[in-house]
């Protein structure tokens, strides 16, 4: 199912990792990992290769220890409706320093392209806003795209939220370290935390 | 809900005392859980610690995954949780062994001596099962005498030496639940 105008996945997220600075990124089970990988890798890159349904709390954690880094996840609808309760736990806590970005193309891109919830009834921005984050909207440009990128560095205005219906066509994939003792030991020291 | 005093009573158990004393202590920083009776003194008193963040669930798997990302981040961590809640976590508890960080969770029994309720009985029963098929070492504590050293054992072995770990504090500690009309 493709619609008109709809925002290119590897633009956006190359768009909003632009100028991320200090941030961590998270990248839910998926495409979304391959988007943060074909940014660029970075020390701070949090792939995720499982966990389904765990990237917002894993983001939500990393956000808690570290108050003063921006934390942004980034992850796909399927994903983000599996974990659909954590919204409510990040509404709760409100730490200004996470982001959550959901790419949503209303299909499970990697198990041949069923329809998500999304593309039904659900409406992810308006589950985010009723679950307490008030700053939660939907991005259907490059230009607000830019904007909001440099709003995530800020620390002390979130958590918010941001869904972008993005075309659901199946990009090649780049793949990541698929280690997780590698990733996060890599996230840790970049952080200044060494091995136990 | 009802007001709940800070400190504990004079007729409290001292074996939460002794938990959150082991927590303040190997520097646990996040505490997230689903709320249990049993746990119900040492909530408390990691909502009144200023050096504790605790975390309410909507399920128990979030807190696995919130304590890999605190990990992450510098921060350790413990997950509070009842026995039913074990099998909400089962995917969710791969990320132990993949991350290889310091798991530690503290899980109060139902299902077992005297329950009353037949609903809790098969997740009890399997409770201690489903953490050893998922790679999580499993301590218990069945006397109140014994909770320090259980617990001070799992966390040693948790935080020091990355080994993912499971405290069930059995239901003969905390006592069968009272049902009344």
């Amino acid at each position: 199912m493709s619609k008109a105008n709809l925002l290119e996945r590897r633009s956006v997220v190359g768009s909003l990792l632009a100028e991320r600075k200090e941030a961590v990124v998270v990248g839910g089970l998926g495409a979304s990992t391959y988007d943060i990988a074909a940014a660029g890798d970075h020390d701070r890159n949090f792939y995720l290769w499982g966990a389904m349904g765990g990237a917002v709390m894993i983001g939500l954690g990393l956000a808690l220890a570290q108050p003063d880094l921006p934390v942004v996840v980034i992850t796909g609808d399927g994903e983000m409706l599996m974990g659909m309760g954590s919204l409510a736990t990040v509404g709760l806590q409100k730490p200004g320093n996470l982001t959550i970005v959901v790419l949503d193309n209303e299909v499970y891109g990697e198990t041949g392209g069923q329809a998500s919830h999304t593309a039904g009834t659900a409406d992810l921005v308006g589950i985010a806003r009723a679950c307490g984050i008030a700053d939660a909207r939907a991005i259907a440009t490059m230009t607000d795209i830019e904007g909001f990128a440099r709003s995530m560095q800020d620390v002390s205005s979130g958590p918010r939220f941001a869904s972008i219906k993005i075309a659901s066509a199946n990009l090649e994939r780049v793949l990541s370290s698929r280690d997780g003792t590698y990733i996060v030991t890599r996230i840790r020291g970049a952080l200044g935390f060494g091995p136990i | 809900m009802h007001a709940r005093t800070e400190a504990p009573s004079e007729t409290s158990p001292s074996w939460p005392e002794d938990i959150f004393a082991i927590l303040q202590r190997f520097d646990v920083r996040q505490v997230p859980y689903v709320p249990d009776a049993g746990h119900s003194q040492l909530i408390e008193r990691v909502l009144g610690a200023s050096s504790m963040r605790a975390v309410p669930l909507t399920t128990e798997e979030e807190g696995v995954a919130l304590l890999a990302g605190a990990w992450a981040g510098g921060q350790r961590g413990v997950l509070l949780m009842q026995s039913s809640g074990v099998g909400n976590c089962v995917n969710m508890l791969s990320l132990a062994q993949i991350f290889r960080f310091p798991f530690l969770t503290l899980v109060t029994m139902r299902g077992e001596w005297g329950e009353f309720n037949p609903w809790q009985v098969p997740m009890g029963s399997s409770t201690a099962g489903v953490f050893e098929l998922s790679g999580i070492k499993v301590l218990r504590a069945n006397h109140p005498e014994e909770v320090r050293e259980v617990v001070e054992a799992a966390a040693g072995q948790a935080y020091n030496a990355c080994t993912p770990t499971a405290v069930l504090l059995s239901q003969r500690l905390i006592g069968a639940k009272v049902f009344t009309k």
